[in-house]
């Protein structure tokens, strides 16, 4: 008895699957193809695995909300591998001689030390100064102009520039398709061996998310944990510098990320900064501020890195602010251009920004070429 | 006993789920079985069919031209229905990259239309703003930024809508006598320019029967030469590159007038 029940349920479940089955393809049938969005292909994999490994995105104490959307694109440690091992390819430039990490020195915070202007293929130079990388899950928009409003799609960009990788992002893909190592990550990373653009970009992200830069001393301090110590002069400039640049240089990420104009005089490549992307006559000669994380190592500065030292950078604020219909109303206190700071003072600024200096970013492994 | 009326209550169930989820393909419970329409886009330079680098074309300026390259996106379809209510094209499935270049791209086709009698049609020249700024995982094919033939700007987020090239004589020498209209911004945040532009186009006394078993094809004509001859008279030797600039708002003005109802052919 008990067993022909066993039977007959069994009968009637494999009835049920069999039904739900011819269900589930009668009501497929009736989907239409997707003009814009295909169905992805999804080939086998070469026999790897997908079994990718959570990473989880780090939130120092000290910073605000992030702004990217993790959720569109979680962490894995295959696909920070993945976004590594393209962000240091020279294969993704023209003549594969400029990777990402070319003009994206880690000891520089990931800008290019002792370049004013990036330098990309063939020796040519752009007209501005790279942006060091660092706590971009922060970040709204990229670039010095803020033209470019996802961190995904940041490295179209450099990859297509003519002055700095020069190479067709479809012939990027390409080559990563055909390379013998790429097929098998996209696959552990992303269950498909398919290089598209948003596996590409993505992978990129993922990498370029875990470079948080969150462990100078300064942060140390502010959380109040071992090793943060600040002399004397480093707290007397922290506090001047609360008082005189942290209305554009807010939050320990230490930017606001506004657009202003500082008021350095037009140089000769007379970039137009923000307005160039807005077409407002109230965004000429404004910039993106810059976050001050590292910036010890930053060198050179400004957008078009005029300045080598943080001594040149204070002058400009103590006396080289120009005026102009656009200068930032924050550097024009009672009427007179430019911020007051004493020599003593100017020395206690740069003391308190070189504890900003994150030693243990600049030197992690984990952002390193392999 | 217990475990059979448990599977008979779940297989009740079951076949009330198939005929509720089923129910859009079913024509006892719905309207009619919806179909497809086609829309096939001419283009055309005044009264002669478009050629790329072949024939010579004249604008209303009297320059003489030949054209190098001619794309658009259409996107957001909208059909009107002759009781006045309207059909939307699912936003999946609502942009099209219409390149001259390409003749397969030029016919679009409009699936799971309802079946119904239609009577004009509404679109956007370009990508509006939602899908402009959506997760790269949203924009693939056409919309794809890296791959869709330079039609999108890198290092200004968003797409171009319109990109019209060519050859004249009176554009300068040191741009190759080439000259270049690649018009788009969708107008995100602070950006004063916003060329979105919508075209709405009566299909004036047909009447567009969609049936299940009846997909038909509207002819709908493109006159790149509109691009030229608008409200705004452009010349090239005046403007022999307009791209991201304050002046591209003219010359959207101009071709949100380049696109005409031809004729219904059924198929």
């Amino acid at each position: 008895m008990n067993t022909l029940r066993t039977i007959s349920t069994k009968r009637i479940w494999l009835t049920v699957s069999v039904f739900l089955f011819g269900l589930a393809v009668a009501c497929q049938s009736s989907k239409e193809p997707d003009p814009v969005v295909p169905p992805d292909p999804g080939p086998p994999g070469g026999g790897i695995e997908y079994k990718p490994t959570p990473v989880t995105l780090r939130k120092p104490a000290n910073f605000p909300d992030v702004i990217y959307n993790i959720s569109q694109n979680p962490l894995t440690v295959e696909g920070v591998a993945l976004g590594k091992s393209l962000f240091y390819d020279a294969q993704l430039s023209r003549d594969s001689t400029v990777s990402c990490g070319f003009c994206h020195q880690q000891f520089a915070g990931f800008g290019h030390s002792d370049h004013a202007l990036s330098h990309g293929i063939g020796g040519k130079f752009g007209s501005r100064n790279v942006p060091g990388l660092q706590n971009l899950a922060w970040e709204r928009e990229f670039f010095w102009d803020g033209g470019v409003t996802s961190l995904d799609e940041l490295p179209l960009t450099p990859i297509q520039n003519p002055v700095e990788m020069d190479l067709k992002f479809s012939e990027a893909l390409s080559r990563v398709q055909k390379s013998p190592k790429y097929p098998a990550m996209f696959k552990s990373a992303f269950d498909s061996d398919t290089v598209t653009t948003a596996r590409f970009l993505k992978a990129i992200s993922q990498f370029l998310l875990t470079l948080v830069s969150a462990d100078s001393r300064y942060d140390k301090y502010v959380r109040k944990e071992a090793g943060g110590d600040l002399t004397t002069d480093e707290l007397a400039g922290l506090a001047l510098f609360q008082q005189k640049c942290s209305t554009c240089h807010a939050t320990d990420l230490f930017t606001d990320r506004s657009y202003r104009n500082n008021g350095l005089p037009v140089g000769a490549i007379n970039d137009q900064g923000r307005y160039v992307i807005t077409l407002n006559e109230a965004d000429r000669l404004k910039f993106k501020v810059p976050s001050l994380r590292n910036v010890e190592r930053t060198f050179p500065y400004m957008h078009d890195g005029r300045f080598t030292t943080l001594e040149q950078v204070v002058d400009h604020y103590r006396s080289g602010v120009k005026d102009s219909p656009t200068l930032d109303p924050a550097l024009k206190v009672n009427g007179q251009p430019g911020i007051a700071l004493t020599d003593i003072e100017k020395r206690q600024v740069i003391a308190f920004l070189k504890t900003l200096t994150d030693n243990t970013f600049i030197n992690n492994r984990d952002f390193s070429a392999n | 006993m217990k475990n059979t009326s448990t599977l008979g209550l779940f297989l009740a169930v079951i076949i009330t789920l198939s005929v509720v989820s089923c129910n859009t393909s079913d024509p006892v419970f719905d309207a009619p079985v919806p179909g497809k329409m086609q829309l096939l886009f001419d283009n055309v330079a005044g009264s002669a069919d478009l050629k790329l680098n072949a024939s010579t074309y004249q604008n209303a300026a009297g320059e003489s031209f030949t054209v190098t390259k001619f794309n658009y996106f259409i996107s957001n379809l909208r059909l009107r229905k002759e009781d006045g209510s309207e059909y939307v094209v699912p936003q999946n499935s609502s942009y099209f990259l219409i390149e001259e270049e390409k003749p397969a791209s030029q016919t679009i086709t409009l699936n799971n239309v309802p079946a119904g009698k239609y009577t004009g049609l509404t679109f956007l020249i370009g990508v509006d703003s939602l899908r402009s700024m959506a997760d790269v995982s949203q924009r693939t094919g056409a919309l794809d930024p890296g791959t869709n033939n330079g039609m999108y700007w890198d290092w200004n987020s968003g797409y171009i809508f319109m990109k019209l090239e060519g050859i004249s004589a009176v554009a300068p020498a040191a741009q190759n006598n080439t000259f270049f209209y690649h018009i788009g911004g969708f107008g995100r945040s602070t950006v004063k320019i916003n060329n979105l532009r919508t075209v709405t186009l009566s299909f004036r006394n047909d009447v567009v029967n969609v049936q299940m078993d009846a997909t038909p094809a509207l002819r709908i004509t493109t006159d790149a030469l509109k691009i030229f001859n608008g409200p705004t008279q452009l010349s090239i030797a005046q403007h022999p590159s307009v791209m991201f600039d304050t002046f591209s708002t003219n010359v959207a003005n101009n071709y949100v007038q380049m696109f005409s109802y031809d004729r219904v052919q059924a198929n």
